[in-house]
């Protein structure tokens, strides 16, 4: 393992090494680097390699023989992507309509733990008040909470209110149609926060301290420490979280299911899973499915990854 | 920069905001559905009157292509009454369906597949008992020994709705053609067939029991076909309500029979590997070598017709069909195994008790048995509009007065047995665990 | 596809509703604490924390109190047992929650299998991303060669069954195989394995899955801290001219500390609390069931309420070492600040 770790010297842009013997080193480490990387790469890409063939071969021959006889023996066909983009079913519409309930779903249900996490992680990071770090822990300790044992609470909630000895302290909720989007963004939020705050706390009490306490002896409110000094600073941890938020409800099946409250709400994925047929017979198309569903998230992925930016700190005094 | 792209995304959202709202005006809402049962083609549903604009929702475990044909079948009942059903299918119906109806959502009708789930809502007080006309329908309509499965301390909850036969083998009618065999008519005959087998170098059988979550049922539904055969519906009786214990030494006598088959390197898995190759296969693949002639026989029910490869010709001269598993003692009649779904419902208004009703009519069975591949023990379905030849097979036996029908056990059984540890024992016993202890433990998980 | 957009347009009102409802939240928040005076801390905290922990309770807190009591509950919640379903994973032979080596097959038990799971998990798929972070680092094909790895993570997991299925599928001696995995071994001579039947293998083969997909997480979380290194620290490092090895261990592991900690925590309680691995694979059958599958199971398809529930239970409790470590290096690094 060390041998491969050794490329943080080995980078194309990094200085030459003085020696030759360096200089040699560098090159056997750069190849070295190189090469498990390829390993990796390729363990990691391969079996979804498989697939992608195998969504372009006909449905008898998937289920037949391998997909590398794709190779020796082409047989090409659009028809389970055909499926799969076209094959309506007569109540739901086409793919497009499960694919707006996705977008809406997932939107907001980012942009509100996202939010949510930032403000709670600065509370707990730079904000002064006695019992700070068991809330903190008592936050972290929820991760462990399985998403399975909320979802009747969850549910009761929205659908009774919360009532305690007989009296209604909370009345139910009573949503119908697209307005049912906004208990499944409750949900996602829920779920979503105890991994956020931890995720985005760690990063923030990483920061140094001296710049914080600067702008506070100058007078500055939180929320102009928050905005321009912190905010700006978290940037890669904010993009994290979110392209790992993103792909977890954009993945989710089980979260939708229960709250969307019917197929016209219904999220790609309750389509995707629908295509196996009725007895899971029609595996074939799911392999199709998987590379219509996987486009959006990986476009996500791209674009935050600009944010992945080098040195924000560069300058400033560490610890 | 920064004030710049603030700018810009400032500019996008009013932009998205004059669209959508531009969108939301010009969208009319849609007419609201009126009936129209005075026109002649709506005579036959003249009685469902005032339940027009009312919506039911449906939540079901069946869902793509075959909930599609469901809607078809139901649409001029729906377009007459001017009532709008809301179908959702699942493939994970039975969780859902429990967190749904304990946190206050629960649909207005639901296929139920199990009637241990059906009395587990029913005995919770969550499921409303069926109207008097969806009673007078499903009375009319289905046998007692069908009824009885939504019935819950003498009061019926469900109607059946689609059913299927699972007494059922799978052969390739041509290799048998090929090799001179016929299909046997006992048991016996049956084991004297897969010697035969044997003897001109083919695996007689082929099994595959995965299915995910649920893996092992495939095994299940042997082990009750063979105990109805072995011992009669009465002791199959017993058995499913625990009145004689799961390790009950008839209970051994049948598992062991299905061993000589199921645990018998000589017999199994054709075209698939050995024994234990069972376990790893899914169901879905488990008869496919039927067709490549690489494995005589598979005991499967009557929804297999779907599973095979495309273009294999179903019928009693083709690719693949099936024949009655045969009785073991014929004295003790001819049983039938299979199963199906029970219309239950959740709420009492009286459109919900309207589709109710209808889904256990004679005319809502014949308008989906005629878009193919659906069977239903409807005494009201005329065999005319069954296509399929499997199907026509098995409704000639679900209407046969001589059979003896029985429900598939595990789906009666409480859940834990059913839908758990009978499922986990057969694995085991399949991958190596003898009779003895997997009966034993799954006597051992029964509910107290 | 045909797009009704009148049917759509409803839908995406309400994405804008909820979009401007957050904007509205979030500059709400923000006004109110321009508004206070930066001394009032708690006040501060109590307004930044509110919504997250209105949710939190609502959404985590409650569920996770009604399933402790649920977890001293029969079946159906009628009534209280007592220490009852927790005996019975302990004790009851039939909970295949202990190993039993005397069983053919033999059942090395759903704890041990629990344990394995959280063992391999968060530290292979972390070093596996790490690795690949810093090795991909600044590399022309950064982007190219991150979204790879990143991939399994992004396919939903309808797909990474069939994907595992195109690897692991057993077709018997002769026949054609589908499986990747067992056509390798036949090439190479072999006879193909089932090779999620036999334990305690057929653990491992599901682990690689879970390995596969978290590597993306680790790798995307550690390229992000590895960016975050401050340049004139790597600078002065090189200036006195360690060498690879020495700068791997001896400034980024320390500089990414932190963001490590986070991971490995991280993919511990996710991999603890995954179960749709092995309820898709093997279904938790052939002894390759884990604590949260039973769960599952007991749950929400067996009527078995309270034991489910003290499986869940039971996670919570796999979860204090964790938040031991927690408290502790909080307290170390409250004496590092205080310092």
């Amino acid at each position: 393992m060390s041998t491969g770790t050794e490329t943080v010297l080995a980078a194309p842009d990094a200085e030459v090494p003085p020696t030759v013997a360096g200089r040699v080193r560098k090159k056997l480490t750069s190849r070295t680097a190189s090469a498990i990387s390829l390993v990796i790469a390729l363990l990691w890409t391969v079996p979804t390699l498989g697939v992608l063939i195998s969504s372009i071969r006909p449905e008898n021959e998937i289920k037949s023989n391998g997909w590398w006889n794709f190779f020796s023996n082409p047989q090409f066909t659009l028809e389970n992507y055909e499926q799969v983009l076209f094959g309506s079913r007569s109540a739901s519409g086409g793919l497009a309509g499960y694919f707006v309930n996705s977008l809406v779903i997932t939107i907001p249900s980012v942009l509100f733990p996202l939010a949510f996490c930032a403000l709670a992680a600065y509370a707990l990071a730079w904000t002064r008040f006695r019992g700070r770090d068991w809330i903190y822990i008592g936050i972290f300790a929820l991760q462990i909470v399985p998403l399975q044992m909320a979802l009747i609470p969850l549910l009761s909630f929205f659908n009774y209110g919360v009532s305690l000895g007989g009296f209604q302290l909370l009345p139910a909720w009573d949503l119908d149609g697209p307005a049912k989007f906004i208990t499944v963004w409750f949900a996602h939020t829920c779920f979503a926060l105890p991994l956020g705050i931890f995720l985005l706390h760690n990063f923030m009490a990483e920061l140094p301290g001296d710049l914080v306490e600067a702008a506070r002896v100058d007078g500055a409110t939180h929320a102009k420490i928050f905005r321009s000094i912190i905010l700006p600073l978290i940037v890669p941890a904010l993009a994290s979280f979110a392209i790992f938020q993103f792909l977890w409800v954009w993945n989710d099946l089980l979260v939708a299911l229960i709250f969307a409250g019917g197929p016209k709400n219904a999220p790609l994925t309750v389509r995707l899973a629908e295509l196996a047929g009725n007895r899971g017979n029609e595996w074939q198309r799911l392999t199709a499915a998987a590379f219509v569903s996987i486009i959006v998230p990986l476009t996500v992925f791209l674009s935050l990854q600009r944010y992945f930016v080098r040195g924000l700190l560069a300058g400033s005094v560490k610890g | 920069m920064a004030s710049h792209r603030q700018r810009r995304l400032l500019a996008f959202s009013g932009a998205v905001v004059l669209a959508l709202t531009v969108a939301a005006c010009g969208g009319t809402s849609e007419p609201t559905a009126e009936g129209k049962l005075d026109t002649p083609e709506c005579a036959a549903y003249k009685d469902y009157t005032g339940i027009a604009g009312e919506t039911v929702t449906i939540y079901s475990p069946i869902r793509d292509a075959e909930a599609g044909l469901l809607e078809d079948a139901w649409k001029a009942f729906a377009d007459c009454t001017g009532v709008k059903i809301e179908y959702e299918g699942s493939g994970e119906f039975e969780a859902q369906l429990k967190v749904r109806v304990e946190g206050g959502d629960a649909p207005d009708l639901a296929f139920i597949p199990q009637p241990g789930l059906l009395e587990f809502f029913a005995k919770g007080g969550k499921l409303k008992a069926a109207g008097e006309k969806t009673k007078a329908m499903a009375t009319q309509n289905f046998s007692p020994d069908w009824l009885k499965y939504g019935t819950v301390n003498g009061t019926l909850y469900g109607a059946p709705l689609g059913a299927n036969v699972k007494s059922f083998v799978w052969y390739s009618p041509s290799l048998f053609k090929e090799k001179g065999w016929t299909v046997p008519g006992t048991w016996d005959e049956m084991i004297a067939l897969s010697e035969k087998m044997v003897t001109a170098g083919i695996k007689p059988w082929c099994a595959g029991i995965g299915s995910q979550d649920a893996t092992g049922w495939p095994a299940t539904d042997w082990i009750e076909d063979v105990l109805l055969r072995e011992q009669g519906p009465d002791v199959y009786d017993q058995w499913v309500t625990h009145a004689i214990p799961f390790n009950d030494p008839r209970i051994v006598s049948a598992t062991d029979r299905v061993g000589s088959i199921l645990k018998n390197e000589k017999y199994v898995n054709g075209g698939i590997g050995g024994v234990k190759s069972i376990a790893t296969t899914t169901f879905q693949d488990g008869g496919l070598p039927v067709v490549q002639k690489k494995c005589g026989m598979h005991r499967q029910a009557s929804f297999y017709a779907n599973q095979w490869p495309k273009g294999t010709k179903v019928a009693e001269d083709g690719d693949a069909f099936a024949f009655y598993l045969p009785a073991i003692d014929p004295a003790k009649g001819k049983p039938v195994l299979g199963g199906g779904e029970f219309v239950g419902a959740f709420t009492d208004s009286p459109a919900t008790q309207a589709v109710q009703t209808y889904l256990a009519s004679a005319d809502f069975a014949n308008s989906r048995a005629k878009l193919n591949n659906w069977i239903s023990a409807n005494k009201g379905l005329d065999v005319a509009n069954v296509s399929n030849p499997i199907d026509k097979v098995a409704v000639g036996i679900l209407q046969d007065s001589g059979a003896v029908f029985r429900f598939d056990g595990s789906d009666l059984m409480p859940a834990a047995v059913g839908a758990n540890s009978f499922w986990k024992g057969m694995t085991n016993w399949i991958n190596g665990t003898d009779t003895k202890a997997t009966l034993d433990f799954i006597e051992g998980t029964w509910p107290k | 596809m045909n797009f009704d957009f009148t049917a759509e347009a409803p839908k995406l009102m309400m994405l804008l509703y909820g979009v401007i409802a957050f904007a509205a939240v979030v500059g709400l928040l923000l006004l109110v604490l321009d508004v206070l005076p930066a001394r009032k801390d708690r006040w501060i905290a109590l307004g930044l924390l509110a919504p997250a922990g209105l949710l939190l309770l609502v959404g985590l807190v409650v569920p996770a109190i009604r399933t402790m009591i649920l977890a001293f509950m029969n079946a159906d919640s009628t009534e209280f047992v007592g220490l009852e379903n927790f005996l019975w994973i302990f004790t009851d032979k039939n909970s295949g929650m202990l190993p039993d080596f005397g069983a053919t097959p033999v059942q090395y038990g759903v704890l041990l299998s629990t344990l394995l799971w959280v063992l391999l998990v968060p530290t292979v798929s972390t070093a596996v991303g790490l690795v690949y972070a810093v090795m991909v680092d600044r590399s022309r094909f950064e982007s190219f060669a991150k979204s790879l790895v990143f991939m399994p993570m992004a396919i939903s997991f309808v797909g990474a069954g069939i994907i595992w299925k195109f690897v692991y599928e057993y077709r018997q001696e002769g026949a054609d195989q589908i499986g990747l995995l067992n056509q390798l071994v036949v090439a190479m001579g072999g006879t193909p394995q089932q090779w999620l039947l036999d334990g305690p293998w057929n653990t491992l083969f599901l682990i690689v899955v879970l390995v596969w997909i978290q590597a993306g997480f680790a790798m995307v979380v550690l390229s992000a801290a590895i960016k975050a290194i401050p340049a004139d620290i790597v600078e002065a490092a090189r200036i006195d001219g360690v060498t690879a090895g020495q700068m791997f261990w001896r400034v980024t592991i320390p500089s990414i500390r932190p963001a490590l900690v986070v991971v490995l925590v991280t993919i511990s309680i996710g991999t603890l609390k995954v179960f749709d691995i092995v309820r898709t694979m093997t279904g938790g059958q052939f002894g390759t069931s884990v604590v949260a599958n039973e769960m599952y199971t007991y749950s929400f398809r067996a009527d078995e309420r309270g034991k489910g529930a003290a499986l869940a239970v039971l996670l919570f409790l796999f979860v204090i070492p964790i938040v031991i470590y927690q408290v502790r290096l909080m307290r170390r690094r409250r004496l590092e600040g205080a310092r």
